[in-house]
């Protein structure tokens, strides 16, 4: 066999895959076979690399040249100049600021020099059907280790000292969890993983999942070591197929390597895993409707206590973690707790996986150590807001959580201070939003989101989410009162106060939230009849001016209700009453003539 | 019994049944076998919950409980090609709706029905994970499209159009 001269790593993360890599890998392959080089050049499909707005993203070894955007017809092109001729295809290069090349951005840019991955460490850097590659980067070294060497109780210390908490949203100590589970009697007992990554916005768990399965086996089965359990449930979203398929794969590898299954590495500890695939109910997440669901019943949250370290799955002693805070465990053993306390600040150790998301120049996956400033992730690391927009606020912890206004951007990210400003660390989604967001219709949003979603067990959150949602649609359409106002607030107080679980607990954060940092938003639909950000559609309109309208037709031809009217060469003229305000003719206009108002 | 309905409905029942017993020994797999009879179905008939409910020793009235509680899960045909829209917080802020209106108005159908000639239906989702091309619409299992316009709308499903 040939020795391979250069190894391609493709991208195949969820955003990469949905900007076209598939095509991107087959013509990559057919030309290499066109010139005899498929064996000597290896191509990797990898988990994701988190400069997702790049993708499809192609890495290309030893050297290590980035190539961005790449699509099925350029694909052709690197392989007969930069496989072929050694000669590098400046078009697809990352360009900075100012136009220039970088050969090597994941080496220079912010976006990439300012992350500490321990989570995410593996991404875009190993096969992830690869068990060898795993391996090869300290994989399974963990489990050796705490089998072999440390032992439960060394675990469990070594946790402490890490002082890990939850990744899925609560931020509950791990080694605590962990510590329940351990002391709580009975001989059966069950690990779970939190796969079913419901907040809208955050991918980290599916990128870890598809990117890295073998870390996922791994750090359960030292969770089943420690706390004495025989089996594990991995309960991923039905919306993840290829996260499953990658997973399944690993579990039998892992098995077949004897890492998992009866008799792991020749000692008497068994343990094996299942995955259970959720059916679309967001308030699954919740541990003790994941339970239920795993059961084989409708997914309602239970009452706690019991807690499931005590009373979970079939009654039995239960852990439950979720897929990021599972991704740290094995580095955390094989470095020590204290390697891991050294990142993040006070209260908020290690690190934490954003997902980038909405109005912002790089999105994508970072882990950063905590504490970090909102602004510091924005702007250096996001490169801040594009097409000359202004920044308005950062909607963290998606359903659950709030968001954080301008005035409060060089707040260091940490568990305390987002709940201080009304928000939560959540999962980790940070979806910017800039000037043409609208902060009610993004409350309203949310509402529709938890309506939909309550599993209708209590009242507060099935009825009362219900009304406040109600209240928040007469408000966008410039039918809300200052008492609608009051009764929203109360409303929303009251649902978090008496709601059975998680859900209802945080349902009306959005909304209450918005209220507290944009009030004035609220007064003007409701005291001018006005959307300051024109995304209301009952409160806007759209015009062209006559000064500046040339009759080019551009509009009317492209207004998908005929709302447009005018003779060729004339001012066109849009008929508010035929209009959708779907803002068709807005993107076409060549002349800016045609804008939003808000009477 | 359940009634056989459909021209290839006993070989169906016969595939559900052979997952049904290389299952049934392990507990709580229901949902797991609602995937299957749905994959298999393309929806979940009375008929066929029935027929799971017989098969797993499990109420009706549970089962069809569950059916009614998950998303996934649908009691009413789904078109050929099942478009979804993702309309998760990412989606959202870059004009998902937009393309939501767009797919109706160009399909003529609302959300969750078939087009009459059974070929589309449209579907809201949450959260596909692809936050970074938003918006992304989803077509069957593994058609993805970033970066979704209105505009684009028509030419994409012109594709699936074409291809019959």
């Amino acid at each position: 066999m040939p020795a391979v001269e250069n190894t391609v790593l493709i991208c195949a993360g969820g955003a990469c895959i949905s900007a076209g890599e598939k095509s991107v890998k087959e013509v990559f392959e057919d030309t290499l076979k066109k010139y005899s080089l498929e064996t000597v050049v290896r191509v990797v499909e990898t988990g994701c690399m988190g400069a997702c707005d790049l993708g499809p993203i192609l890495v290309i070894y030893p050297e290590g040249v980035f190539y961005q955007k790449v699509n099925a017809e350029n694909a052709a092109q690197i392989v007969e100049e930069h496989i072929l001729k050694g000669r590098v295809v400046e078009r697809l290069l990352y360009k900075g600021d100012t136009g220039e090349l970088k050969t090597k951005p994941q080496e220079e840019l912010p976006f990439f020099t300012e992350q500490v991955k321990i989570a995410t460490r593996n991404l875009g850097v190993i096969d992830p059907l690869s068990i060898d590659e795993y391996i090869a980067r300290d994989g399974y070294f963990a489990l050796h280790k705490a089998l072999f060497e440390i032992g439960p109780e060394k675990v469990l210390e070594t946790l402490k000292k890490s002082e890990l908490k939850g990744r899925g949203g609560a931020g509950f100590p791990t080694w605590m969890k962990w510590d329940f589970t351990r002391k709580a009697q009975g001989d059966t007992k069950y690990i779970i993983c939190n796969a079913d990554e419901g907040d809208p916005g955050a991918f980290m768990d599916r990128a870890v999942l598809e990117g890295d399965p073998h870390t996922i086996v791994e750090a359960m089965t030292i969770a089943a070591y420690t706390v004495g359990a025989q089996k594990g449930f991995v309960y991923v979203r039905a919306e993840y197929p290829l996260a499953i398929e990658r997973l399944t794969f690993a579990m039998e590898k892992a098995r077949e390597y004897g890492l998992l299954g009866n008799n792991i590495l020749g000692t008497d500890f068994s343990f094996d895993l299942e995955i259970r695939i959720g059916a679309g109910a967001f308030v699954c997440g919740e541990e003790t409707a994941l339970i239920n669901s795993i059961e084989g019943k409708r997914g309602i949250p239970r009452v706690k206590p019991p807690f499931p370290a005590n009373k979970g799955l079939w009654g039995k002693p239960t852990l439950l973690n979720n897929v990021e805070t599972y991704a740290n465990i094995p580095p955390i053993i094989i470095n020590g707790g204290e390697w891991f306390s050294q990142y993040g600040v006070e209260g908020s150790k290690g690190t934490k996986v954003f997902a980038l998301a909405g109005n912002v120049k790089n999105t994508g996956l970072v882990e950063v150590p905590m504490g970090i400033t909102v602004r510091k992730l924005i702007y250096d690391i996001g490169g801040g807001i594009p097409g000359g927009k202004r920044l308005k606020s950062i909607q963290t912890g998606g359903p659950s959580g709030g968001c954080i206004p301008l005035e409060h951007l060089d707040t260091p990210i940490t568990y305390d201070n987002l709940k201080k400003l009304g928000t939560i660390v959540g999962s980790g989604g940070m979806v910017v939003m800039d000037e043409d967001s609208c902060m009610v219709d993004v409350a309203k949003y949310f509402l529709e989101f938890t309506v939909e979603e309550s599993c209708g067990q209590c009242t507060p959150c099935r009825d009362g989410t219900r009304r406040m949602l109600e209240i928040l649609e007469r408000i966008t359409e410039g039918e809300g009162t200052m008492e609608d106002l009051d009764l929203l607030k109360e409303l929303g107080e009251n649902i978090m106060a008496t709601s059975l679980c998680g859900l209802g607990q945080t349902a009306p954060q959005p909304v209450l939230s918005t209220m507290r940092y944009f009030w004035h938003e609220y007064e003007a639909h409701v005291l001018e009849k006005k959307c300051p950000a024109k995304r209301c559609k009952p409160l806007m309109r759209v015009v062209i001016d006559k000064d500046k309208c040339v009759g080019c037709t551009a509009c009317a031809r492209v207004c998908p209700v005929n709302a447009i009217s005018g003779a060729v060469r004339k001012p066109h003229e849009i008929d508010p009453e035929i209009c959708t305000r779907c803002g068709s003719c807005l993107a076409v206009c060549r002349f800016n003539a045609i804008s939003k108002v808000s009477p | 019994m359940s009634v056989v309905t459909c021209p290839d409905c006993e070989n169906l029942f016969a595939e559900l049944d052979r997952y049904i017993d290389s299952v049934k020994d392990n507990t709580g797999v229901l949902i797991n076998v609602l995937h299957k009879a749905q994959e298999i179905f393309g929806y979940l008939s009375e008929e066929v919950q029935q027929h799971v409910s017989e098969k797993l020793n499990v109420p009706l009235s549970q089962v069809y409980g569950v059916v009614t509680f998950y998303n996934f899960f649908t009691m009413k045909p789904k078109g050929k090609h099942q478009i979804k829209v993702c309309l998760g917080t990412a989606c959202y802020v870059k004009g998902a709706d937009k393309i939501m209106e767009r797919l109706q108005d160009e399909l003529k159908v609302p959300m969750n029905q078939p087009t009459a000639d059974g070929k589309f239906s449209i579907h809201a989702v949450r959260c596909l994970g692809a936050c970074s091309m938003a918006p992304v619409v989803l077509i069957g299992e593994d058609d993805y499209y970033g970066r979704v316009t209105p505009d684009e709308v028509s030419k994409i499903l012109d594709k699936y159009r074409r291809a019959e």
